[in-house]
C-alpha cells in the first residue's frame, strides 16, 4: 500500500525562454503510514511534487501509482483519490468559503457523496482532532484567529479521512504555540490512526523532530533521500542547496572543532542537551 | 527627533452594519507609548492575534489611531494632510507578496513608486537595478511576477519598498514564506538598509532567531506591549516568554535546558559561538581539558 512515482519529470511556462523544468526524473515510494519531511529551496519543485501526489497536475513524462493502479490511466477515479491523498494548501485558509465553521469542513465528506448527516459525523470528528471547539461551529470562519482557521482548514480535509495527509508549510505565519500545537496534532494522528503524512516545511527544526524520512529537493531533482540524522549530517551539501541543519547541528560540530569529544548526529535540543551532559562526562 | 514617537496610542476595530449601527468592537491596541530613534532596528514579536500588524499599519497611516497619539517623523498621523508624506517615509512590506505585486514585468513593478514620487527617469532605473541586486533578483528582472515563486515574489516586493528610499521600513512578517536561504537574503537585506542606508527598520516576526540581532525588541500580547529590551535581556526570560505563546532562538532553549541539568552558564545566550565558548571553557574547568585537534 503506497504512493509510488516513478521517474517523474514535469515542465511549465509556455513560452521557450521561460519554460521551467519543474520536476526532473523523479523517483521515490512512500509507504503507508509513513511520515515524510520534504526541505528544499523555494522554487526546488515541492509544491509541483506534492501536486503530482494527488493528480492536481499531469507528469509530461513517468507515472504516478497509488496502491499499485496507475492515477493516469483512463479509468481511474483521480476524484476519489484525491480525497484518500488529502493535500493542504499554504495558507488553506484564505480558501475557507462557506459561512459558518462546520458547513465548511462538511463540504469535502459531502462532495464524497456521504449523505447530510454523515458528513456532519466526520466534519465533527475532525474538528475534534485538530482541537477546535465546538463552541466554534456556527462561527463564520472570519470571527475566527488566523491560528484558528488554518486549523478548520486542516479540518476540511481530514474530514475526507484520507490515508494520506500532504501538508504544504502549515505552520507558516504562525506564532511558536499555534505551531506547536498544529504539528502535535498532526503528529497524534499520525500515530493513532496510522496516517501517512508528507510535511513540506522550511523549518529544519520541525521537520527535525517529527519527521521520519526526509526528501530533500533541489532545482527540480531528488537529491537525498533518508532518516533525519543521515540527512543533516550533510551540513555543507545542503549549505550548498541553500538549505540548512537544524542549529544544534551546528553547535555540535563547533564544539567538536574546539576539541570536545561530542556525538555530532543529535537534531533536536533534546538530543543535543543530553549529547553535551554526556560529553561533559555527566548524567543526562 | 524621533522617528516614531507615541502617546497612549489606542485602536478599536469596529464593524457597522447596514443602518451605520456599531454591531461589534474590539479594542486591539492600548495604551502602547513608543520612542524609536532614527536607523534603530526593531523587532516585535508576539503571538497570533497580539495587535502587531494592527500597529504596524499605524505607522504608515493605513489605520489611525481612535485614542492617543502617533508622530512619524514629527507629523501626526491622524491629520490628513500628512499622510501622503508619512508614507513616502515609510515603507511598508507585508507578508503576502501576492498582494503587494502590481505590475507585468518586474522590473517595472520595482519602479512603479519611485516613479509614483516623480523620480527622473535615469534615476529610477539605477535605483531599480540596485535594490533587485540587493535582494538577488536581478537575473529575474525581465521575468513575469506571476512566474516566480512565493519567496521571490517577496523578494520583488521588498525591492519595490527600497527604491522609494523611504526613512523608515515596516516588514510584517516579510520570511513566513521563505526558506533558510530567502530569509537569510531578506535579512541581510533589511540589515543592510539599516546599516548602510541608515533606513529605520521595523521587523514583524515570529522568527526568534531573526530578533537576535535588533537593538530592541518589543514583546506584544493583547494590544498592549508588555516587554521591552534588548534581545539579551527579553530572551533570557524563557519562561515569560511561553506564557505569551512565545520561544527562543534554539541556541538559547539549549542552554537553558543545559543550566536546567545543573550547568553553571550565564542567562541569555543568543548565539553559538558564546554557547560553544562557555561550554568548552566549562569542559576546562572540570579538568576534562579536550583535546587539542592537530
Amino acid at each position: 500500500m503506497s504512493l509510488k512515482l516513478e521517474q517523474l519529470s514535469y515542465s511549465y511556462g509556455d513560452h521557450k525562454v521561460y519554460e521551467i523544468q519543474a520536476l526532473k526524473d523523479i523517483s521515490l515510494e512512500i509507504r503507508s503510514g509513513e511520515f515524510v519531511g520534504v526541505i528544499g529551496q523555494t522554487g526546488s519543485g515541492k509544491s509541483t511534487l506534492m501536486q503530482m501526489m494527488n493528480a492536481l497536475e499531469k507528469p509530461g513524462e513517468g507515472k504516478v501509482f497509488f496502491h499499485g493502479q496507475d492515477v493516469w490511466a483512463a479509468d481511474f477515479d483521480r476524484k476519489g483519490l484525491r480525497s484518500k491523498v488529502g493535500l493542504v494548501f499554504q495558507y488553506p485558509e484564505h480558501q475557507l468559503f462557506e459561512s459558518d465553521v462546520l458547513s465548511d469542513v462538511c463540504f469535502g465528506p459531502k462532495n464524497l457523496g456521504l449523505s447530510p448527516q454523515e458528513a456532519k459525523k466526520r466534519a465533527k470528528e475532525a474538528l475534534a482532532l485538530v482541537g477546535v471547539e465546538e463552541a466554534c461551529y456556527k462561527m463564520s470562519p472570519f470571527e475566527l484567529s488566523g491560528g484558528q482557521r488554518r486549523r478548520v482548514a486542516i479540518a476540511g480535509v481530514l474530514a475526507m479521512e484520507p490515508e494520506f495527509l500532504i501538508l504544504d508549510e502549515p505552520t507558516a505565519g504562525l506564532d511558536p504555540k499555534g505551531r506547536d500545537e498544529i504539528l502535535g496534532q498532526i503528529a497524534l494522528l499520525h500515530r493513532q490512526k496510522g496516517m501517512g503524512v508528507i510535511l513540506v516545511s522550511h523549518s529544519m527544526e520541525d521537520v527535525a523532530r517529527y519527521v521520519e524520512r526526509i526528501l530533500v529537493m533541489d532545482q527540480g531533482r531528488l537529491v537525498y533521500d533518508g532518516v533525519p540524522r543521515e540527512i543533516f549530517a550533510r551540513c555543507e551539501q545542503l549549505a550548498q542547496m541553500g538549505l540548512a541543519a537544524p542549529n544544534v547541528t551546528y553547535i555540535l560540530h563547533g564544539l567538536k572543532e574546539k576539541g570536545l569529544q561530542v556525538d555530532t548526529d543529535p537534531v533536536t535540543v533534546e538530543e543535543a542537551r543530553d549529547a553535551i551532559l554526556r560529553a561533559l562526562g555527566r548524567e543526562p | 527627533m524621533k522617528i516614531i514617537h507615541s502617546e497612549n496610542l489606542g485602536y478599536e476595530y469596529q464593524s457597522v452594519n447596514e443602518q451605520g449601527e456599531v454591531e461589534l468592537a474590539k479594542q486591539a491596541l492600548s495604551g502602547i507609548n513608543l520612542d524609536i530613534e532614527p536607523g534603530d532596528f526593531i523587532a516585535i514579536v508576539g503571538p497570533n492575534g497580539s495587535g502587531k500588524s494592527t500597529l504596524a499599519k499605524q505607522f504608515n497611516a493605513i489605520l489611525t489611531p481612535t485614542e492617543g497619539t502617533l508622530w512619524v517623523d514629527g507629523k501626526d498621523t491622524a491629520q490628513e494632510a500628512n499622510t501622503w508624506e508619512i508614507r513616502q517615509n515609510t515603507g511598508m512590506v507585508f507578508q503576502n507578496p501576492d498582494n503587494q505585486i502590481i505590475a507585468g514585468v518586474v522590473e517595472e513593478d520595482v519602479g512603479f513608486g519611485p516613479e509614483n514620487l516623480g523620480v527622473p527617469t535615469e534615476e529610477i532605473w539605477k535605483r531599480v537595478a540596485e535594490c533587485l541586486k540587493t535582494v538577488g533578483m536581478y537575473r529575474y528582472r525581465k521575468h513575469s511576477p506571476n512566474k516566480l515563486s512565493g519567496g521571490q515574489k517577496q523578494r520583488v516586493a521588498i525591492a519595490g519598498v527600497m527604491a522609494m528610499k523611504p526613512k523608515c521600513i515596516v516588514m510584517d512578517e516579510p520570511t513566513a514564506m521563505l526558506d533558510p536561504n530567502g530569509r537569510r537574503e531578506v535579512l541581510q537585506a533589511a540589515d543592510e538598509l539599516n546599516k548602510k542606508a541608515h533606513v529605520t527598520v521595523i521587523l514583524i516576526t515570529h522568527y526568534m532567531e531573526e530578533v537576535v540581532y535588533a537593538d530592541r525588541v518589543f514583546v506584544m500580547d493583547q494590544g498592549r506591549i508588555v516587554m521591552k529590551g534588548t534581545p539579551r535581556e527579553i530572551f533570557s526570560q524563557v519562561e515569560t516568554l511561553k506564557k505569551y505563546s512565545l520561544d527562543v532562538p534554539q541556541v538559547t532553549m539549549l542552554a537553558y535546558e543545559l543550566q536546567k541539568k545543573g550547568l553553571p552558564l550565564p542567562h541569555g545566550i543568543l548565539t553559538n559561538r558564546e554557547l560553544i565558548d562557555e561550554i568548552v571553557a566549562l569542559a576546562r574547568q572540570e579538568k576534562k581539558e579536550p583535546a587539542r585537534p592537530d
